[in-house]
């Protein structure tokens, strides 16, 4: 069963970029996003998430989340820090594991595999497997310090999938200049600034070609003016049938790009809905003071 | 004394209409360190003054040092000097690197275990260490492979005849030498961030390939130093062997002025050739740090050849500039026009 996954994965293809407007000014240009309705339906990363709960010793960090994220689409997570966004980003991808509930994405579960009406912990060979089709981009970019923005990108490719080396480099020099970055791919991590680091991460989480992309706060660790750089890949991203979750505190940038928006406060997926349902019209006190804290 | 500051319109130096000066034509004076002269005089003062008695002196008796230094035995002694620390380097952090993974397990018995390891090998004193070990023949008469708790016994041979002065030495410093360089290491792995880790993970790539390709690499730059300060204090530390009788080099040293009565010379030949293994071992590590250095500095750091190289062109260059400068008054482009593109 758990072979299947790469061969009923459909290679995405991700529509080419014009670097327009790639330029230093801070804002995010709508232009890049697609409408909802013009994304194509049938993506696969369909996550759904029930009844999760999370400890960190007394503290409890996510409360009976339950959220159905769509395939194919962009869903972003707000709501003040130390709330949980992060924590449930982790989740999806394995990284923490989780106390109750679960979390599956196309119907197999996060780090467990049903036999009949058992359900086996996955040994460390498995979830590496599964974690191959979730992509994760973090704060800190964390990119491999010691190696080139060529050698982060081909690293994974080569060693996990074992393509071929010169195929993977000729991949990864196509993801690189998708995202701007053609003529750094010698540079190391250090000589690149933050935006052009989260801008590799990025094309080194392509490079898996994953079902889905998990953002963590992809620009709050950036200066302002290059916000927008990194903002204006992911929006270009939007576009091409891979499941987006954006955990974010640019309340401009997820009302324009995402599908769906959730509201999260105190560990509870307060409010979950279109954006103009959780921008324009929120239901809750606490998102409507959120919000207009921010916007 | 008078420290007033006379500020004196100079030729040229007219404030202009605006009440702006211009600084421009200033002749920058780099600011003079007369302390440093004085010390840096005392310093070459004393290393003259070293010279000086090392090589006037006849009581270093130089003509034995020089007819001592590649004498058969004392190179004998020399290769076994080597030998001991190459190998003992070598399995100790092949040891020192097990006992830092086991460290830093999630298993409570094998992080104890290695904890407990590294505490015991690090309060033995070495050469009881050496000699315990080079009498576990008398402690335990037989060493064999068989089944514990039965009397089941593959193999049994006198311990003895496997432990030797040279393999009883390489035991024991290999022992010694592991229990710090297994702390060196772990330092090495907990200066990695964590995140780097996650990323891999991430990726997907196996926990192996995460150690050896992304943690590795990057801990080595902290490993390194603190690992050739072990392998540097190791080459001397070698000479401990003398109770096990091991002619290293220290040893085949004293055994030849106690013969001789020429301890000072003869402990020149020692000190020299302990200069000498240093050094290479200084050399190669300024090397080695510099391969792991790969993406840490903007800049690949020079080597003392590549930076002496630069030295000698810029002061080229500083020459040319200042013989153009007294040609030539240089024109000082005014305004800040630098937008206008």
């Amino acid at each position: 069963m758990l072979a299947t996954i790469d061969e009923k994965r459909a290679e995405i293809e991700f529509a080419e970029i014009e670097t327009r407007g790639r330029a230093v000014s801070g804002s995010w240009s709508a232009a890049a996003a697609v409408p909802a309705s013009a994304r194509p339906e049938t993506g696969r990363g369909r996550i759904e998430i029930r009844g999760v709960h999370k400890h960190y010793g007394a503290f409890h960090v996510l409360r009976d989340v339950n959220l159905d994220i769509e395939a194919g689409k962009v869903t972003s997570i707000i709501g003040p820090s130390g709330s949980g966004k992060t924590t449930l980003l982790r989740s999806i991808n394995h990284l923490e594991k989780v106390d109750s509930g679960y979390i599956a994405i196309d119907n197999e579960l996060i780090g467990y595999r049903r036999k009949g009406e058992r359900l086996y912990e996955l040994k460390e060979k498995e979830i590496l497997e599964r974690r191959t089709s979730v992509a994760m981009v973090f704060q800190g970019f964390y990119l491999f310090p010691h190696m080139t923005a060529l050698e982060n990108v081909i690293e994974a490719p080569v060693s996990v999938k074992r393509i071929s080396k010169a195929e993977a480099i000729a991949e990864a020099r196509a993801l690189l200049s998708r995202v701007g970055l053609a003529d750094k791919e010698d540079s190391y991590p250090n000589q690149l600034s933050g935006g052009q680091q989260q801008r590799v991460a990025i094309a080194r989480a392509l490079a898996m070609k994953p079902k889905v992309i998990l953002f963590d706060e992809p620009t709050s660790a950036l200066d302002p003016e290059l916000v927008g750089e990194v903002l204006q890949v992911i929006g270009d991203l939007s576009r091409s049938g891979t499941t987006l979750v954006i955990v974010t505190h640019e309340l401009g940038f997820a009302r324009e790009v995402s599908d769906k928006v959730v509201f999260f406060d105190e560990g509870r997926a307060l409010e979950f809905g279109t954006p103009s349902q959780i921008f324009s019209s929120p239901r809750c006190a606490r998102t409507v003071e959120f919000i207009s804290k921010l916007l | 004394m008078e420290t007033s500051i006379e500020l004196s319109p100079a030729e040229g130096l007219a404030p202009s209409a605006a009440g702006w000066h211009d600084y421009s034509k200033l002749k920058v004076v780099s600011s003079r360190h007369p302390w440093r002269l004085v010390g840096s005089i005392f310093a070459l003062l004393g290393l003259a003054l070293v010279i000086q008695s090392l090589v006037t002196n006849p009581r270093w008796e130089w003509n034995v040092v020089a007819e001592y230094l590649t004498v058969d035995s004392v190179l004998r002694g020399l290769w076994t000097t080597i030998y001991l620390t190459a190998a003992s380097a070598a399995l100790g952090f092949i040891l020192g690197a097990l006992v830092a993974l086991a460290r830093l397990s999630k298993s409570p018995v094998l992080s104890s275990a290695a904890w407990f390891y590294t505490w015991f090998f690090r309060s033995v004193p070495i050469l009881v260490l050496l000699v315990v070990l080079y009498n576990w023949g008398y402690l335990y008469e037989y060493v064999g492979l068989g089944i514990p708790f039965t009397d089941i016994s593959f193999v049994k041979v006198k311990t003895v005849t496997l432990l030797g002065p040279i393999t009883t030495a390489i035991i024991g410093l290999t022992l010694n030498e592991a229990a710090y360089s297994a702390e060196t290491i772990r330092g090495g792995i907990l200066s990695v961030d964590q995140g780097q880790l996650e990323a891999a993970a991430s990726l997907g790539i196996s926990r192996g390939r995460r150690f050896l390709r992304i943690v590795l690499p990057q801990a080595m730059r902290a490993i390194l130093p603190n690992a050739f300060n072990s392998l540097t204090g190791l080459v001397k530390g070698t000479s401990i062997v003398y109770v096990l009788a091991v002619y290293d080099i220290f040893h085949t040293i004293q055994v030849i002025y106690n013969r001789t009565q020429r301890v000072l010379p003869m402990l020149l030949v020692a000190v020299l050739w302990y200069v000498i293994l240093t050094t290479i071992l200084s050399v190669s590590q300024y090397y080695i740090e510099r391969i792991f250095a790969k993406g840490a500095a903007r800049a690949a750091p020079k080597t003392p050849f590549q930076s002496l190289r630069s030295l000698v062109g810029s002061i080229a260059v500083e020459i040319k500039e200042r013989a153009t400068a007294k040609s030539a008054a240089l024109g000082v482009k005014g305004g800040n026009d630098a937008c206008d593109d």
